[in-house]
């Protein structure tokens, strides 16, 4: 092994370690955070005792669950019972390895540092592929556990991946298709380098609205989380796929649900709002400029914009029932994500610029909602 | 599609109306520091009343006790003596109980009382690690030395309630009295 090799798998290693370390804090203060909120929007309090303002609340809960006793049912398969929390989390952290935190390489006291854990050029699938993963966990889990509210909450949860993988795909298709390559490092390139109404760059929200909202709606229930948490319906199921679990094995699927959430924050963040990427100024012109310009401070504003939404949607909806939850991922989102995918792939090849993607996906919005309008059935009242 | 798109403006409106919210002051009142103020007429601990020159309001006559549904009460009364003038009256409660984890605060035995000895008071925060320590004496009932209160007594004399809507700051007997329930009055537009 060269040393310049040598190197670089040091690199990897010391990233990937800073990357999930950086998660797992973040997943802590994520359930502070959303405990927090939620509460305030119902005109609570939420903790406050634990440290100040209640920071501590989350070192709390991790003793709490590293001492508490770790139950298992007389007829769960060990194996796979022990092995259903560590793939679900890893799977959840290792999906966090192709998201690009900035734009360039920085050089920092003359080391050359890459600020993703990996770029290869397939990272897009790679996200997939990892994402669609998780559910071993969960329906191992649900299974393992030998509990029917646990198997029945990881039967509801292939389900809905499944329904809901698709829409997502499509949804992921229509601004890869624009950008042309698989890379997140060039999506991000792409959509810094080249104005939006020049050319083909900008934040591809502005050119991919209808996209967006359709990843945004398939991520929400990818995750399993509020409105879409059939999986663990507390009030159906007891907790579903994790009701057999406690102590730390529990905490690993929930740490995994979290991680899950920031990973489809990210990736929102870097496909469709320009990762890193913040105000449109010169950055050769000093620092100042080089950070108003991009970086990752601008990445995780974005990403924990994201994760408010999440915990907003939770506060709001309640649950869908599972047959509105096949109809909106069959009839509605999948439908409208390949009629989104079709006009961009004409786009596309009659290269059109930016803000004619935009024209046409909104006319295209228009026109099924004036036809689905002219196609409604007469209302009885 | 058309009923997707009237769920999809509903979608929009909860999401307003929880954002609104969020902007809100939490109604909240974060116990150990800030209690809250009940009404005057609340039924929590008892408290044995005193006359101004020290002497027991309780003169023993056993009504409370009588009375009481849950048989919560127990008394041994004795004969006041004259150079041992506990109470006004003949006698006195030489013993005075209250199991209160029996009691179930109805408020019966501060409606016998012929001398308002016993009312119930404001104190709500009840508990205690063993029976025996819930199980109170006269010492702990007493009012201390030197005090003179009548308690809630005043609270459960008819008085006309004041019309003025006012914000209730706990000298009525009930929020009721001033026109609006036990929650803090707040601004419009809050969401309900």
């Amino acid at each position: 092994m060269t040393l310049e090799a040598l190197g670089f798998f040091v690199a990897v290693v010391i990233k990937a370690v800073l990357f999930s370390v950086a998660l797992l804090t973040g997943f802590a203060y994520m359930t502070y955070g959303e405990r927090r909120i939620v509460a305030r929007m119902q005109w609570r309090v939420g903790p406050n005792k634990v440290g100040p303002w209640g920071l501590l609340q989350p070192a709390a809960d991790g003793i709490k669950l590293l001492f508490k006793e770790q139950l298992q049912p007389k007829e769960a398969k060990t194996f796979l019972f022990v092995l259903a929390p560590m793939i679900s989390l890893v799977v959840a952290l290792s999906a966090y390895a192709v998201i690009p935190i900035d734009k360039d390489p920085v050089n920092i006291f003359g080391f050359n540092i890459e600020p993703w854990v990996a770029n290869p050029s397939i990272a897009m699938l790679y996200l997939l592929g990892i994402s669609s993963l998780g559910v071993y966990g969960i329906i191992l889990g649900g299974w393992a556990s030998n509990n029917k509210y646990a198997l029945l909450g990881a039967i509801r949860s292939s389900a809905q991946l499944i329904s809901y993988e698709l829409a997502l795909g499509t949804a992921l298709v229509s601004p890869l298709l624009m950008v042309g390559s698989l890379s997140l490092r060039d999506v991000v390139a792409q959509q810094l380098d080249h104005s939006y109404l020049n050319g083909d760059g900008g934040w591809l929200i502005l050119a991919q609205p209808v996209a967006f909202f359709l990843y945004w709606t398939a991520a929400v229930a990818e995750v399993n989380r509020a409105p879409f948490d059939l999986p663990e319906a507390e009030q159906e199921l007891g907790a579903g796929y994790h009701t057999e679990y406690s102590g730390m094995k529990f905490a690993m699927f929930f740490m995994a649900e979290y991680v899950n959430m920031f990973t489809v924050s990210s990736v929102a963040t870097t496909v469709f709002l320009g990762g890193p990427g913040g105000l449109p100024v010169d950055e050769t012109q000093g620092l100042v400029y080089r950070l108003l310009a991009h970086g990752p401070h601008w990445f995780l504003l974005k990403v924990y914009f994201f994760m408010f939404v999440f915990i907003w949607l939770r506060a709001t909806f309640p649950r869908f029932r599972f047959d509105q939850l096949m109809r909106i991922g069959w009839q509605f989102l999948l439908p409208l994500g390949l009629i989104n995918l079709g006009v961009t792939a004409v786009g596309v090849a009659m290269q059109w610029k930016s803000y004619q993607f935009t024209i046409a996906v909104m006319s295209m919005l228009v026109t099924l909602v004036s036809l689905s309008l002219l196609n409604r059935k007469p209302q009885h009242h | 599609m058309d009923e997707v798109i009237k769920d999809l403006i509903a979608l929009g409106k909860g999401l307003s109306i929880t954002f609104r919210n969020m902007l809100q002051k939490p109604v909240t009142i974060t116990y150990p520091e800030n209690k809250r103020k009940f009404p005057a007429r609340t039924r929590g601990r008892h408290v044995l009343h005193r006359y101004e020159d020290g002497r027991e309001r309780c003169v023993g006559c056993l009504l409370c006790q009588g009375t009481c549904p849950a048989g919560a009460i127990y008394i041994e009364p004795a004969e006041n003596t004259s150079d041992n003038q506990v109470s006004a009256g003949e006698r006195h409660a030489k013993v005075f109980d209250v199991d209160l984890l029996r009691c179930i605060y109805c408020g019966h035995c501060e409606l016998a009382c012929p001398t308002n000895a016993i009312t119930l008071e404001n104190n709500t925060a009840i508990a205690g690690y063993t029976r025996e320590s819930l199980l109170i004496h006269k010492e702990e009932l007493l009012e201390p030395k030197g005090t003179s209160t009548l308690g809630s007594t005043q609270a459960w004399d008819p008085k006309p309630p004041s019309t003025a809507p006012k914000e209730f700051d706990g000298s009525e007997t009930s929020s009721a009295a001033v026109g609006q329930g036990n929650r803090p009055s707040r601004t419009k537009g809050a969401g309900h």
